[in-house]
């Protein structure tokens, strides 16, 4: 399990204004590009200075590439950052204030205390 | 010394720049309330006649980040650039520019160190919402200097809420034991009981309205002792799964002091989370 590994992705994706659109266009292929080539950055070094040892399970990065934030809520993603990148990738789709927002919650709705544990 | 012309206490919420700002269809209903609230909340920071404001709050994995993570930080610089791009883009919140008292952030440094906080610090900190969001309504002019104070209320593991009331008051004795003849005020911005990414968020109320009833009584009479035995690292969650951020306001109870009523509380029920407003006057108090 790799929950820092998820957070990662979304922190580093959410911060930057190409990587969420590319990541609402092409879900799986910027998830594989993302593991593949940035996964392993060090965010205050040097690329050169890479760790060598960080990937995705199976099942993390295939939640992942099918956008499916109620997997992330389950695996223990960050829920701050899960929520904050998926208003900026869907948000936009719905007409009322909030609706997408509410309609996350909704999705949830079968989870009850205590969630899962978001520590890394 | 430094006398402590004020201390505040909030919520800071990120809709409030584009509510207040918003005009025509665009203006939420519950917007010119808000206003009012937060015009009269204003005034009692303006009153106190500020030179420097102490702004405790939380970085939302903006510059703090897992590889790295303080649990205090102390930013110590001459300027604060401030808001993110996801700020921007989710809450409409503008790129500000803000000054540093970097004497005094010395001073909490080496003091605090010496009291026994091991407290990280920042010659370059991008303040987030958390700052800007009182800044905004309490000093929109952004005319004074900061001392910006970051507590990690986000990335587990998170300190004990006792360590932040130890925390905030020796960031009071501390402040008043500046040689200076600058008048501070300290400003603290946290949240009552707050739903983010689960199954409870953005609901007509807050998710747990007791805890914030409870949560404003304590804070409005100072109940430290209350608040502590009611209040848990593990209790935080109940409430919903941001309520960490109560702990913020644990810290601004130890500025404030144990058993010393808020001069001024106000509140306001919106639609996700309650609004919480509290100011003392230690200087009256003397």
């Amino acid at each position: 399990m790799s929950k820092y590994l998820l957070d990662k992705f979304l922190f580093t994706i959410d911060r930057d204004p190409e990587l969420v659109e590319r990541y609402r266009a092409d879900p799986r292929g910027t998830v594989e590009w993302w593991e593949a080539q940035r996964a392993n950055v060090i965010l205050n070094l040097p690329e050169i200075e890479r760790s060598t040892w960080l990937r995705f399970t199976d099942e993390e990065r295939e939640a992942l590439a099918t956008h499916d934030y109620v997997r992330l809520f389950e695996l223990g993603a960050h829920h701050f950052l899960t929520l904050t990148l998926f208003i900026a990738l869907f948000e936009r789709d719905y007409d009322e204030p909030l609706g997408f927002q509410r309609e996350y919650a909704r999705r949830l709705s079968h989870f009850s205390l205590p969630y899962p544990d978001i520590s890394t | 010394m430094a006398t402590i012309a004020a201390v505040i206490a909030s919520t800071h919420h990120p809709f409030y720049y584009r509510a207040s700002t918003s005009t025509g269809a665009d203006r939420p209903p519950f917007a010119d309330e808000w206003v009012a609230k937060i015009t009269a909340f204003r005034e009692t920071l303006t009153r106190s006649r500020p030179d420097v404001l102490v702004m405790v709050g939380s970085d939302h994995f903006h510059q703090m980040w897992l590889d790295n993570m303080p649990q205090f930080l102390v930013g110590k610089a001459p300027f604060y650039d401030a808001n993110y791009y996801n700020e921007e883009r989710e809450f409409g919140l503008p790129r500000m520019l803000v000054r540093g008292e970097e004497d005094l952030s010395a001073y909490l440094l080496r003091q605090g160190l010496d009291a026994g906080f091991d407290l990280a610090f920042s010659n370059e900190l991008r303040i987030d919402h958390s700052v800007t969001c009182p800044l905004i309504t309490l000093r929109p002019e952004c005319d004074l200097p900061i001392v910006p104070v970051y507590t990690n209320i986000f990335a587990p593991p998170l300190p004990q809420p006792k360590r932040f009331v130890e925390l905030g008051k020796a960031i009071r004795a501390i402040v008043e034991s500046w040689p200076s003849d600058e008048r501070v005020a300290i400003i603290g911005t946290g949240h009552l009981s707050l739903e983010l990414g689960g199954p409870r968020q953005f609901g007509p109320h807050g998710p747990d309205p007791e805890f914030d009833r409870q949560a404003v009584g304590w804070i409005a009479s100072g109940d430290l002792e209350s608040a502590l035995a009611q209040v848990s690292l593990e209790s935080l969650w109940l409430p919903g799964n941001a309520t960490h951020g109560f702990m913020d306001f644990m810290l601004m109870m130890g500025v404030a002091g144990e058993n010393v009523k808020a001069d001024y509380v106000d509140s306001l029920d919106l639609f996700h989370t309650m609004e919480a407003y509290f100011t003392w006057y230690p200087e009256a108090a003397r």
